[in-house]
Protein backbone atom coordinates (compact mmCIF):
# COMPACT_ATOMS: atom_id res chain seq x y z
CA UNK A 1 0.00 0.00 0.00
CA UNK A 2 1.32 3.40 -0.97
CA UNK A 3 0.45 6.86 0.25
CA UNK A 4 -0.38 9.52 -2.30
CA UNK A 5 0.20 13.13 -1.41
CA UNK A 6 -1.94 15.43 -3.53
CA UNK A 7 -2.61 19.07 -2.72
CA UNK A 8 -1.21 18.67 0.81
CA UNK A 9 -3.52 15.75 1.62
CA UNK A 10 -2.57 12.09 2.02
CA UNK A 11 -4.60 9.32 0.41
CA UNK A 12 -4.07 5.60 0.71
CA UNK A 13 -3.82 3.57 -2.44
CA UNK A 14 -5.32 0.12 -1.96
CA UNK A 15 -3.62 -3.02 -3.21
CA UNK A 16 -3.53 -2.92 -7.05
CA UNK A 17 -5.46 0.31 -7.17
CA UNK A 18 -4.47 2.97 -9.67
CA UNK A 19 -3.79 6.59 -8.74
CA UNK A 20 -6.86 7.66 -10.71
CA UNK A 21 -9.13 5.13 -8.98
CA UNK A 22 -7.83 6.16 -5.58
CA UNK A 23 -8.51 9.85 -6.19
CA UNK A 24 -11.93 9.20 -7.71
CA UNK A 25 -12.83 6.94 -4.79
CA UNK A 26 -11.95 9.87 -2.52
CA UNK A 27 -14.33 12.06 -4.54
CA UNK A 28 -11.61 14.21 -6.01
CA UNK A 29 -12.44 15.51 -9.46
CA UNK A 30 -9.66 14.38 -11.76
CA UNK A 31 -10.07 14.76 -15.51
CA UNK A 32 -10.14 11.36 -17.16
CA UNK A 33 -11.57 9.52 -20.13
CA UNK A 34 -10.84 6.03 -21.41
CA UNK A 35 -9.20 4.72 -18.20
CA UNK A 36 -6.88 2.51 -20.19
CA UNK A 37 -3.99 4.66 -21.19
CA UNK A 38 -5.17 5.75 -24.60
CA UNK A 39 -6.86 9.13 -24.38
CA UNK A 40 -4.27 10.84 -22.15
CA UNK A 41 -6.92 12.92 -20.38
CA UNK A 42 -5.65 11.95 -16.94
CA UNK A 43 -1.99 12.94 -17.20
CA UNK A 44 -0.50 13.99 -13.86
CA UNK A 45 2.90 14.95 -12.53
CA UNK A 46 5.03 12.97 -10.11
CA UNK A 47 6.77 15.61 -8.02
CA UNK A 48 9.26 13.64 -5.98
CA UNK A 49 10.08 10.43 -7.85
CA UNK A 50 10.19 8.63 -11.16
CA UNK A 51 6.70 7.28 -11.86
CA UNK A 52 6.39 3.57 -12.76
CA UNK A 53 7.64 3.08 -16.33
CA UNK A 54 4.43 1.47 -17.58
CA UNK A 55 2.39 4.48 -16.45
CA UNK A 56 4.28 6.64 -18.98
CA UNK A 57 3.29 4.39 -21.85
CA UNK A 58 2.57 6.40 -25.00
CA UNK A 59 3.59 9.77 -23.55
CA UNK A 60 6.03 11.87 -25.49
CA UNK A 61 9.66 11.70 -24.42
CA UNK A 62 9.60 15.27 -23.17
CA UNK A 63 6.61 14.46 -20.98
CA UNK A 64 8.38 11.38 -19.63
CA UNK A 65 11.44 13.44 -18.76
CA UNK A 66 9.19 15.84 -16.83
CA UNK A 67 7.84 12.85 -14.83
CA UNK A 68 4.37 13.04 -16.30
CA UNK A 69 2.37 9.85 -16.03
CA UNK A 70 -1.08 8.46 -16.82
CA UNK A 71 -2.92 8.20 -13.53
CA UNK A 72 -5.24 5.51 -14.93
CA UNK A 73 -2.27 3.18 -15.52
CA UNK A 74 -0.26 4.04 -12.44
CA UNK A 75 -0.18 1.54 -9.61
CA UNK A 76 2.33 3.19 -7.25
CA UNK A 77 5.52 1.30 -6.43
CA UNK A 78 6.24 3.65 -3.51
CA UNK A 79 4.72 6.67 -1.80
CA UNK A 80 4.25 9.45 -4.30
CA UNK A 81 3.75 13.19 -4.21
CA UNK A 82 1.62 14.04 -7.22
CA UNK A 83 0.22 17.20 -8.78
CA UNK A 84 -1.77 18.44 -11.73
CA UNK A 85 0.45 19.14 -14.71
CA UNK A 86 -0.74 22.72 -14.93
CA UNK A 87 0.38 23.34 -11.34
CA UNK A 88 1.98 26.71 -11.06
CA UNK A 89 2.37 27.37 -7.35
CA UNK A 90 4.80 30.13 -6.57
CA UNK A 91 7.21 27.99 -4.60
CA UNK A 92 10.35 30.04 -5.25
CA UNK A 93 11.66 33.57 -4.83
CA UNK A 94 14.18 34.71 -7.44
CA UNK A 95 16.40 37.75 -7.02
CA UNK A 96 16.85 40.25 -9.84
CA UNK A 97 20.51 40.31 -10.94
CA UNK A 98 20.33 42.43 -14.09
CA UNK A 99 18.05 44.25 -16.50
CA UNK A 100 19.20 45.17 -19.98
CA UNK A 101 17.35 46.35 -23.08
CA UNK A 102 17.78 44.05 -26.09
CA UNK A 103 15.97 46.37 -28.51
CA UNK A 104 13.44 49.20 -28.29
CA UNK A 105 10.85 47.15 -26.38
CA UNK A 106 12.35 43.88 -25.15
CA UNK A 107 14.20 43.55 -21.91
CA UNK A 108 16.57 40.85 -20.76
CA UNK A 109 15.83 40.01 -17.13
CA UNK A 110 18.42 37.95 -15.28
CA UNK A 111 17.27 36.25 -12.09
CA UNK A 112 19.24 34.33 -9.49
CA UNK A 113 17.37 31.10 -8.85
CA UNK A 114 16.98 28.86 -5.84
CA UNK A 115 19.41 25.91 -5.50
CA UNK A 116 16.55 23.44 -5.77
CA UNK A 117 15.16 24.94 -8.97
CA UNK A 118 15.93 22.89 -12.08
CA UNK A 119 15.01 23.67 -15.66
CA UNK A 120 15.56 22.85 -19.29
CA UNK A 121 16.18 25.73 -21.68
CA UNK A 122 12.96 26.67 -23.43
CA UNK A 123 10.67 25.77 -20.53
CA UNK A 124 8.68 28.59 -18.99
CA UNK A 125 8.10 29.83 -15.45
CA UNK A 126 5.29 31.86 -13.96
CA UNK A 127 6.21 35.05 -12.16
CA UNK A 128 4.12 37.20 -9.86
CA UNK A 129 4.31 40.99 -9.54
CA UNK A 130 3.72 43.04 -6.38
CA UNK A 131 0.14 43.56 -7.59
CA UNK A 132 -0.38 39.81 -7.85
CA UNK A 133 -0.41 39.87 -11.62
CA UNK A 134 1.04 36.62 -12.97
CA UNK A 135 2.63 35.94 -16.34
CA UNK A 136 4.56 33.15 -18.03
CA UNK A 137 8.01 33.69 -19.54
CA UNK A 138 10.33 31.28 -21.31
CA UNK A 139 13.87 30.65 -20.17
CA UNK A 140 16.38 31.67 -22.85
CA UNK A 141 19.65 30.43 -21.36
CA UNK A 142 21.07 27.05 -20.35
CA UNK A 143 21.62 25.78 -16.79
CA UNK A 144 24.82 27.24 -15.34
CA UNK A 145 26.93 27.17 -12.18
CA UNK A 146 26.05 30.75 -11.30
CA UNK A 147 22.42 29.65 -10.89
CA UNK A 148 20.77 32.28 -13.00
CA UNK A 149 18.05 32.24 -15.61
CA UNK A 150 17.43 34.78 -18.33
CA UNK A 151 14.05 35.88 -19.66
CA UNK A 152 13.21 38.15 -22.60
CA UNK A 153 10.32 40.39 -21.62
CA UNK A 154 8.58 42.47 -24.23
CA UNK A 155 6.99 45.69 -23.03
CA UNK A 156 3.37 45.70 -24.10
CA UNK A 157 1.17 48.73 -24.37
CA UNK A 158 -0.68 48.91 -21.05
CA UNK A 159 1.04 45.64 -20.07
CA UNK A 160 0.49 45.39 -16.33
CA UNK A 161 3.23 42.88 -15.73
CA UNK A 162 5.71 43.92 -18.40
CA UNK A 163 5.24 47.57 -17.41
CA UNK A 164 6.03 46.70 -13.80
CA UNK A 165 9.17 44.80 -14.82
CA UNK A 166 10.36 47.57 -17.12
CA UNK A 167 9.61 50.52 -14.85
CA UNK A 168 9.50 49.43 -11.22
CA UNK A 169 11.43 46.24 -10.68
CA UNK A 170 14.93 46.92 -9.30
CA UNK A 171 18.17 44.98 -9.09
CA UNK A 172 18.10 43.03 -5.83
CA UNK A 173 14.31 42.77 -5.68
CA UNK A 174 12.73 39.34 -5.13
CA UNK A 175 10.10 37.92 -7.48
CA UNK A 176 7.86 34.93 -6.62
CA UNK A 177 8.33 32.20 -9.23
CA UNK A 178 6.95 28.77 -10.10
CA UNK A 179 8.79 25.59 -11.06
CA UNK A 180 9.89 25.33 -14.70
CA UNK A 181 6.99 24.06 -16.79
CA UNK A 182 6.18 22.95 -20.30
CA UNK A 183 7.56 20.49 -22.81
CA UNK A 184 9.07 22.82 -25.38
CA UNK A 185 12.75 22.01 -24.88
CA UNK A 186 15.57 20.36 -26.81
CA UNK A 187 15.03 16.64 -27.08
CA UNK A 188 18.13 14.97 -28.46
CA UNK A 189 16.78 11.94 -30.24
CA UNK A 190 19.49 11.68 -32.86
CA UNK A 191 22.39 14.07 -33.06
CA UNK A 192 22.14 14.20 -36.86
CA UNK A 193 18.46 15.14 -36.96
CA UNK A 194 17.80 18.51 -38.60
CA UNK A 195 16.20 21.17 -36.41
CA UNK A 196 13.90 23.93 -37.58
CA UNK A 197 13.30 26.76 -35.10
CA UNK A 198 10.67 29.37 -35.98
CA UNK A 199 9.70 32.25 -33.72
CA UNK A 200 8.04 35.65 -33.88
CA UNK A 201 8.79 38.55 -31.53
CA UNK A 202 9.81 37.41 -28.06
CA UNK A 203 9.12 33.86 -29.27
CA UNK A 204 12.87 34.01 -29.79
CA UNK A 205 13.38 33.47 -26.04
CA UNK A 206 12.68 29.72 -25.81
CA UNK A 207 14.32 29.14 -29.19
CA UNK A 208 17.48 30.95 -28.08
CA UNK A 209 17.64 28.60 -25.10
CA UNK A 210 16.92 25.51 -27.19
CA UNK A 211 19.56 26.57 -29.72
CA UNK A 212 22.24 27.01 -27.06
CA UNK A 213 21.29 23.74 -25.40
CA UNK A 214 21.58 21.88 -28.74
CA UNK A 215 24.94 23.48 -29.54
CA UNK A 216 26.29 22.76 -26.04
CA UNK A 217 25.23 19.14 -26.48
CA UNK A 218 27.15 19.04 -29.80
CA UNK A 219 24.14 18.63 -32.02
CA UNK A 220 25.49 17.63 -35.42
CA UNK A 221 22.52 18.08 -37.76
CA UNK A 222 21.58 21.37 -39.39
CA UNK A 223 19.91 23.87 -37.05
CA UNK A 224 18.04 26.63 -38.85
CA UNK A 225 16.51 29.52 -36.90
CA UNK A 226 13.97 31.87 -38.49
CA UNK A 227 13.11 34.89 -36.37
CA UNK A 228 10.41 37.27 -37.50
CA UNK A 229 9.32 40.79 -36.69
CA UNK A 230 7.38 43.51 -38.43
CA UNK A 231 10.32 45.91 -38.55
CA UNK A 232 14.10 45.49 -38.38
CA UNK A 233 14.15 47.06 -34.91
CA UNK A 234 11.70 44.42 -33.63
CA UNK A 235 14.41 41.81 -34.03
CA UNK A 236 17.16 41.46 -31.46
CA UNK A 237 20.29 39.48 -30.57
CA UNK A 238 21.21 39.66 -34.27
CA UNK A 239 24.90 40.15 -33.55
CA UNK A 240 25.07 37.24 -31.12
CA UNK A 241 23.24 34.97 -33.55
CA UNK A 242 25.42 36.06 -36.48
CA UNK A 243 28.49 35.28 -34.37
CA UNK A 244 27.07 31.80 -33.64
CA UNK A 245 26.72 31.23 -37.38
CA UNK A 246 30.44 31.98 -37.79
CA UNK A 247 31.34 29.64 -34.94
CA UNK A 248 29.05 26.75 -35.88
CA UNK A 249 29.01 25.30 -39.37
CA UNK A 250 25.67 23.56 -38.85
CA UNK A 251 23.81 26.67 -37.61
CA UNK A 252 21.87 28.94 -39.97
CA UNK A 253 20.05 32.11 -39.01
CA UNK A 254 17.43 33.92 -41.09
CA UNK A 255 15.97 37.12 -39.62
CA UNK A 256 12.74 38.07 -41.40
CA UNK A 257 10.82 41.32 -41.77
CA UNK A 258 7.11 41.09 -42.54
CA UNK A 259 6.40 44.85 -42.83
CA UNK A 260 7.98 47.59 -44.96
CA UNK A 261 11.04 46.27 -46.68
CA UNK A 262 13.68 48.25 -48.56
CA UNK A 263 16.98 47.75 -50.39
CA UNK A 264 19.00 48.39 -47.26
CA UNK A 265 17.31 45.44 -45.61
CA UNK A 266 18.13 43.06 -48.42
CA UNK A 267 21.67 42.22 -47.32
CA UNK A 268 20.64 41.30 -43.76
CA UNK A 269 17.00 40.26 -43.72
CA UNK A 270 14.61 38.06 -45.66
CA UNK A 271 11.29 39.53 -46.67
CA UNK A 272 8.07 37.99 -45.35
CA UNK A 273 6.70 36.27 -42.28
CA UNK A 274 9.21 33.98 -40.57
CA UNK A 275 6.97 30.92 -40.93
CA UNK A 276 6.39 31.52 -44.63
CA UNK A 277 10.06 32.17 -45.33
CA UNK A 278 10.90 28.94 -43.46
CA UNK A 279 8.36 26.90 -45.41
CA UNK A 280 9.57 28.17 -48.76
CA UNK A 281 13.18 27.40 -47.83
CA UNK A 282 12.62 23.64 -47.68
CA UNK A 283 10.61 21.56 -50.13
CA UNK A 284 10.19 18.77 -47.62
CA UNK A 285 10.81 18.40 -43.92
CA UNK A 286 10.80 14.62 -43.63
CA UNK A 287 12.35 13.54 -40.36
CA UNK A 288 13.04 17.10 -39.08
CA UNK A 289 12.44 18.19 -35.53
CA UNK A 290 10.52 21.49 -35.35
CA UNK A 291 10.13 24.09 -32.58
CA UNK A 292 7.48 26.81 -32.98
CA UNK A 293 7.16 29.73 -30.56
CA UNK A 294 5.31 33.02 -30.45
CA UNK A 295 2.05 34.22 -31.97
CA UNK A 296 -0.64 31.53 -31.39
CA UNK A 297 -2.07 31.80 -34.90
CA UNK A 298 1.38 31.39 -36.45
CA UNK A 299 2.13 28.44 -34.19
CA UNK A 300 -1.14 26.69 -34.99
CA UNK A 301 -0.95 27.19 -38.75
CA UNK A 302 2.68 26.25 -38.90
CA UNK A 303 2.11 23.11 -36.84
CA UNK A 304 -0.24 21.81 -39.51
CA UNK A 305 1.95 22.97 -42.37
CA UNK A 306 5.14 21.33 -41.15
CA UNK A 307 3.18 18.15 -40.42
CA UNK A 308 1.92 18.14 -44.01
CA UNK A 309 5.51 18.66 -45.19
CA UNK A 310 6.53 15.42 -43.53
CA UNK A 311 7.38 16.18 -39.89
CA UNK A 312 6.04 13.55 -37.52
CA UNK A 313 3.78 14.79 -34.75
CA UNK A 314 6.14 13.60 -32.05
CA UNK A 315 8.79 15.86 -33.54
CA UNK A 316 6.81 19.10 -33.30
CA UNK A 317 7.27 21.18 -30.15
CA UNK A 318 5.20 24.30 -29.63
CA UNK A 319 4.93 27.22 -27.27
CA UNK A 320 2.10 29.59 -28.14
CA UNK A 321 2.20 32.95 -26.33
CA UNK A 322 -1.50 33.28 -25.68
CA UNK A 323 -1.63 36.00 -23.05
CA UNK A 324 0.49 38.29 -25.20
CA UNK A 325 -2.18 38.52 -27.84
CA UNK A 326 -5.49 37.96 -26.10
CA UNK A 327 -5.95 41.30 -24.38
CA UNK B 1 -3.90 -17.51 -32.17
CA UNK B 2 -2.81 -13.90 -32.45
CA UNK B 3 -5.52 -11.25 -32.46
CA UNK B 4 -5.92 -8.83 -35.35
CA UNK B 5 -4.21 -6.17 -33.23
CA UNK B 6 -1.21 -8.39 -32.61
CA UNK B 7 -0.96 -9.43 -36.24
CA UNK B 8 -0.90 -5.79 -37.30
CA UNK B 9 1.93 -5.01 -34.89
CA UNK B 10 0.05 -3.50 -31.95
CA UNK B 11 0.83 -0.04 -30.69
CA UNK B 12 3.86 0.42 -32.95
CA UNK B 13 1.58 -0.10 -35.93
CA UNK B 14 -0.84 2.51 -34.60
CA UNK B 15 2.01 4.99 -34.16
CA UNK B 16 3.29 4.46 -37.70
CA UNK B 17 -0.19 4.63 -39.16
CA UNK B 18 -1.36 7.76 -37.36
CA UNK B 19 1.08 10.16 -39.05
CA UNK B 20 0.38 8.82 -42.52
CA UNK B 21 -3.36 8.56 -42.00
CA UNK B 22 -3.89 11.98 -40.46
CA UNK B 23 -1.65 13.64 -43.10
CA UNK B 24 -3.86 12.15 -45.82
CA UNK B 25 -6.98 13.37 -44.05
CA UNK B 26 -5.68 16.94 -43.67
CA UNK B 27 -4.50 17.06 -47.29
CA UNK B 28 -7.96 16.08 -48.55
CA UNK B 29 -9.79 19.36 -49.11
CA UNK B 30 -13.17 17.66 -49.23
CA UNK B 31 -12.86 16.74 -45.53
CA UNK B 32 -10.14 18.93 -44.00
CA UNK B 33 -12.81 21.54 -43.07
CA UNK B 34 -14.01 19.19 -40.33
CA UNK B 35 -10.57 19.21 -38.73
CA UNK B 36 -9.75 22.92 -38.98
CA UNK B 37 -10.75 24.14 -35.56
CA UNK B 38 -9.33 21.34 -33.52
CA UNK B 39 -6.26 21.26 -31.34
CA UNK B 40 -3.83 19.11 -33.24
CA UNK B 41 -2.43 17.23 -30.25
CA UNK B 42 -5.89 16.33 -28.98
CA UNK B 43 -6.91 15.35 -32.47
CA UNK B 44 -3.97 12.99 -32.72
CA UNK B 45 -4.85 11.31 -29.43
CA UNK B 46 -8.34 10.76 -30.84
CA UNK B 47 -7.03 9.42 -34.13
CA UNK B 48 -4.80 7.02 -32.21
CA UNK B 49 -7.76 5.85 -30.16
CA UNK B 50 -9.75 5.36 -33.35
CA UNK B 51 -6.97 3.42 -35.08
CA UNK B 52 -6.46 1.28 -31.97
CA UNK B 53 -10.13 0.38 -32.11
CA UNK B 54 -10.12 -0.24 -35.87
CA UNK B 55 -7.05 -2.46 -35.44
CA UNK B 56 -8.94 -4.54 -32.91
CA UNK B 57 -6.85 -3.30 -29.99
CA UNK B 58 -7.83 -2.59 -26.39
CA UNK B 59 -10.49 0.10 -26.31
CA UNK B 60 -13.72 1.06 -24.69
CA UNK B 61 -15.06 3.14 -27.50
CA UNK B 62 -18.82 3.05 -27.45
CA UNK B 63 -21.27 3.89 -30.18
CA UNK B 64 -22.60 6.61 -27.91
CA UNK B 65 -19.16 8.29 -27.71
CA UNK B 66 -18.89 8.20 -31.47
CA UNK B 67 -22.36 9.66 -31.89
CA UNK B 68 -21.78 12.46 -29.40
CA UNK B 69 -18.38 13.34 -30.79
CA UNK B 70 -19.60 13.56 -34.37
CA UNK B 71 -23.00 15.15 -33.81
CA UNK B 72 -21.69 18.73 -34.21
CA UNK B 73 -20.02 17.69 -37.47
CA UNK B 74 -23.20 16.08 -38.77
CA UNK B 75 -24.87 19.44 -38.17
CA UNK B 76 -22.16 21.04 -40.30
CA UNK B 77 -22.96 18.66 -43.13
CA UNK B 78 -20.91 15.53 -42.45
CA UNK B 79 -22.26 12.83 -44.74
CA UNK B 80 -21.69 9.52 -46.48
CA UNK B 81 -19.15 10.93 -48.94
CA UNK B 82 -16.96 12.25 -46.11
CA UNK B 83 -17.18 8.95 -44.28
CA UNK B 84 -16.12 7.11 -47.42
CA UNK B 85 -13.24 9.52 -48.00
CA UNK B 86 -11.85 8.91 -44.48
CA UNK B 87 -12.30 5.17 -44.90
CA UNK B 88 -10.43 5.40 -48.20
CA UNK B 89 -7.51 7.14 -46.49
CA UNK B 90 -7.44 4.46 -43.82
CA UNK B 91 -7.27 1.75 -46.46
CA UNK B 92 -4.57 3.60 -48.42
CA UNK B 93 -2.55 4.05 -45.22
CA UNK B 94 -2.62 0.34 -44.47
CA UNK B 95 -1.65 -0.51 -48.03
CA UNK B 96 1.19 1.99 -47.89
CA UNK B 97 2.44 0.27 -44.76
CA UNK B 98 2.40 -3.07 -46.57
CA UNK B 99 -0.35 -4.66 -44.48
CA UNK B 100 -1.59 -7.94 -45.98
CA UNK B 101 -4.85 -7.67 -47.96
CA UNK B 102 -6.86 -9.97 -45.69
CA UNK B 103 -5.93 -7.93 -42.62
CA UNK B 104 -6.78 -4.67 -44.41
CA UNK B 105 -10.18 -6.16 -45.07
CA UNK B 106 -10.67 -7.02 -41.40
CA UNK B 107 -9.75 -3.47 -40.34
CA UNK B 108 -12.13 -2.00 -42.88
CA UNK B 109 -14.95 -4.14 -41.50
CA UNK B 110 -14.34 -2.80 -37.98
CA UNK B 111 -14.08 0.78 -39.27
CA UNK B 112 -17.24 0.27 -41.31
CA UNK B 113 -19.12 -0.79 -38.21
CA UNK B 114 -18.90 2.82 -36.93
CA UNK B 115 -20.80 4.15 -39.97
CA UNK B 116 -24.23 4.69 -38.41
CA UNK B 117 -22.88 6.14 -35.17
CA UNK B 118 -20.59 8.60 -36.93
CA UNK B 119 -23.29 9.81 -39.28
CA UNK B 120 -25.93 9.81 -36.53
CA UNK B 121 -28.23 7.37 -38.33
Amino acid sequence: MAILNYQQQDYICQENETVLDTLLRENIAIAHGCRQGVCQSCVMLSVDSNPPKNSQHGLRENQQQQHHFLSCLCIPEQNMQIADIEQSDFVYEFKVLAKQMLNHNTLLLRLLHDDKFTFKSGQFINLKSVDNVTRSYSISNTPNQQHYIELQIRLLENGRFSGWVHNDLKIGDNVPASAALGGCFYNKKRSQQQLLLVGTGSGLAPLYGILHDALEQNHEGTIHLFHGGRKAEDLYLNDELTQLVIENKNFHYTPCISGDYNDEHRSHYSQGRANEVALSAYSNLNDWQVYLCGHPEMVKQMQTQVFLKGVNLDDIYIDAFHCLYKK
Amino acid sequence: MDSLYEKLGGEDAVNSAVNIFYRKVLKDETISQFFNDTDMNKQIAKQKAFLTMAFGGPNNYTGMDMRKAHAPLVKKGLNESHFNAVAGHLQATLEELGVAADLVKEVMVVAGSTHDDILGL
